[in-house]
């Protein structure tokens, strides 16, 4: 059954009022991902935004278990939740790590890939709001060609992303899904199938940052839109090796109506000094990636 | 108390043997130069079904405490092991699962730590995580080594408080002697299951270090909760009043096992000694062979071992050095820039006491220099010369070596 705003869990795991910024995905993403897992779970988190969003002792506004863990070792936490559940014979509990891209693409990239490759039992979620945004907006391995951070304050970066589900792909897991916060139903059905998976699945959330990448407040969703509706982002799962487009992807696929990515480009002030030559980069990679992608989706 | 069960063990079986009999139910490990015969070892008896525990291949020392951590927060008992690098690379856990107040318990076989490379042994590398709020014991024999893992999970579990048992890299890891291993019968009844504080379930959510404020704060319910302040003072508080749970497991141990550990240090002839040696780990045992030679000489010469160094047995230690004279000071480790670690604390312990002793510091066996017993025998003869200088304390240690 196709999931709606209807058939969603009644039951909110993310309580009303938390220390985010406004307009952020990723409380919109947190909500709906503890809603898919009705709340069985043990989630591991780093040094992150969503570190802020779990509160300051003694206040928390969310209302599952929760073991903060040091920035380099979630992917270690979680593979110990596991292990220790497992040495007690403790069954029902879905050991969730939940990590930014810096947390994800760069310094927990070691400890991900070792629990990966253990085939640990867990689900692994990266929100990629694309830089460190917890510190104050920095470049991450995450950051894209051309955007003004922290750390590349006057030229922007000047190398493009990591493509980090391919890095997972190389790990040989079972399920490995891209989604996108401003597509919450979408992602809220991936994480359901995770959740009734076994073995290590990850799940790429897309998390547009309004202080970050520099947009209003009000504009997170469209945003987050603009991002599947150009192929910036592109929402797939890879299921025991299956690769599929699901939703917007999927329709926009089948339509071709690709936008421009510039149309992207140009409603952020993080690419306020980006040159025409970058841009056109940033095309011919988005158009590299979308070809294969529908290749991928035809061949299986 | 069951027949001795004697058996030829090097250092990294008496402590897989130790981790065994302690029923621990997840190891994570990292494989280092000395320490890779324990995972070795563990791995085997995990496979081979001799040990009914999870045993995560970690990519990292970092991982593998990092395993430990949130292994013991679902409340198993849970064990690791490392040396040198992996040790320092654990730096950062080391401080997470103290500050969680997690009963994990850590074997480091003590290796030189780099640049240049190195894999054999000084103390260097325990040293360095002094400050890490864990209890550090070092063994001077593998029978200590055993008796000592055993212990170690009484002591954390009893005051949520890590334990670091430390042993001689080489001069015990891999080196055998008869080791009476205690039967799993009588360990159990000396060790019961471990028994978390607290269950993480999702029926009653509890979330684990959260950001904390310095100051105290008020919960939803209005009940003022500590700052982070408060729970560092917990910290220090629970070292501080662990020695009587320390010597109160070791003379249990003894009471069952015929090995008494009821105490900090390990005393020798310190009853009319006015001259005494201190050294940590295997070196005390060398040590006593020094003051052997010294004894033959006519010298009235003792040993204090020092078997727990954090926490620091400070007041224990000035009853025990009162009738010294000279006190000697054999450091395998360097505070650089200052002196050996042992001998900073001692001086600590002593000042304010009575005891008006000259103190000498040694920097022996860096790197796996060899240490002979003559060695420290003339370094205190040498320090006994000195004491014409009417010098107390001086300001840096002498170095056994070739400058």
């Amino acid at each position: 059954m196709k999931t709606n705003a209807v058939s969603l869990t009644e039951t909110e795991y993310v309580l009303p009022g938390n220390r985010l910024c406004p307009g952020c995905a990723l409380s919109l993403a947190y909500r709906h991902i503890l809603k898919a897992l009705e709340g069985q779970v043990i989630v591991t988190v780093p040094a992150s935004c969503l570190t802020v969003l779990h509160g300051m002792y003694p206040v928390t506004s969310v209302t599952v278990p929760c073991v903060n863990t040091p920035f380099a070792s979630t992917g270690a936490s979680a593979s110990g939740l596991v292990a220790g559940l497992k040495a007690l014979g403790k069954k029902g509990l879905t050991v969730v790590a939940v990590a930014g891209d810096g947390g994800t693409h760069d310094i927990g990239i070691q400890a991900l890939s070792g629990a990966a490759e253990r085939q640990t039992d867990f689900i692994y979620i990266c929100y990629d709001n694309e830089g460190y945004m917890n510190t104050g907006n920095q470049r991450s391995g995450s950051t894209p060609l051309g955007a003004i951070s922290g750390t590349t304050p006057i030229l922007g970066k000047q190398q493009n992303q990591k493509d980090i589900t391919a890095i997972m792909e190389a790990h040989h897991i079972p399920y490995i899904a891209t989604a996108s916060a401003c597509h919450p139903l979408d992602l809220y059905e991936k994480v359901k199938k995770a959740k009734a998976m076994k073995g290590t699945r990850f799940i790429y959330v897309f998390t547009p940052c309004p202080p970050g990448w520099r947009f209003p407040f009000s504009d997170t969703i469209k945003i987050g839109e603009l991002a599947v509706q150009t192929a910036w982002t592109v929402l797939y799962e890879i299921e025991n090796g299956v690769f599929r487009l699901t939703s917007a992807s999927e329709s926009l696929a089948r339509k071709g109506n690709l936008k421009p990515v510039s149309e992207f480009i140009e409603v952020q002030e993080r690419f306020k000094s980006i040159s025409e030559k970058q841009i056109s980069e940033l095309q011919d990679w988005v158009n590299a990636r979308w070809q294969l992608y529908l290749k991928r989706a035809s061949d299986s | 108390m069951k027949k001795a069960d004697i058996q030829i063990l090097d250092g990294n079986n008496a402590a897989a043997q130790g981790a065994k009999l302690s029923r621990v139910q997840v190891i994570a490990a990292y494989p280092i130069t000395p320490q890779s015969p324990v995972t070795e070892k563990l791995s085997e008896l995990v496979e081979g079904g001799k040990l009914n525990a999870e045993y995560v291949t970690v990519e990292s020392e970092h991982s593998a405490l990092a395993v430990c951590t949130s292994a013991s927060i679902v409340g198993a008992r849970t064990f690791t092991a490392t040396s040198s690098h992996g040790l320092a690379y654990m730096h950062e856990m080391l401080h997470w699962v103290a500050g969680t107040r997690l009963p994990v318990v850590l074997v480091c076989v003590n290796r030189a730590i780099g640049a240049p490379w190195n894999v054999l042994n000084d103390q260097q590398d325990s040293i360095s995580q002094r400050d890490t709020g864990w209890i550090q014991i070092y063994a001077r024999n593998n029978q200590e080594i055993v008796d000592s893992v055993i212990q170690a999970y009484k002591i954390a579990e009893a005051l949520y408080v890590p334990v670091m048992v430390c042993y001689d890299g080489y001069i015990l890891s891999h080196t055998e002697m008869p080791v009476d291993v205690p039967a799993q019968v009588d360990v159990d009844r000396f060790l019961p299951p471990y028994k978390p504080h607290t269950i993480l379930d999702p029926a009653n959510p509890k979330n684990y270090n959260l950001v904390t404020l310095a100051n105290p704060r008020v919960n939803a319910e209005g009940v003022l909760c500590h700052g982070y302040m408060e729970l560092r003072y917990l910290l220090q508080e629970a070292l501080q009043d662990s020695k009587e749970t320390i010597m109160k497991v070791g003379r249990e141990f003894g009471e069952l096992f015929g090995r008494n550990y009821g105490r900090m240090f390990w005393e020798d002839r310190l009853d009319d000694a006015d001259i005494i040696i201190v050294a940590m780990g295997s070196l005390a045992m060398e040590a006593i062979v020094a003051a052997d030679m010294l004894r033959k000489e006519g010298h009235k010469a003792g040993v204090l071992g020092l078997r727990v160094f954090r926490p620091f047995p400070k007041s224990e230690l000035v009853r025990a050095l009162r009738k010294a004279r000279l006190i000697v000071v054999f450091d395998k480790n360097i505070s650089y820039g200052s002196e050996g670690a042992t001998c900073s604390e001692i001086k600590s312990a002593l000042y304010g006491s009575s005891i008006n002793a000259a103190i000498r510091n040694f920097i022996v066996g860096l790197g796996g220099r060899d240490v002979k017993a003559r060695e420290l025998a003339e370094a205190v003869n040498k320090s006994l010369l000195s004491l014409k200088e009417d010098i107390l304390n001086k300001e840096y240690p002498e170095w056994i070596c070739y400058i």
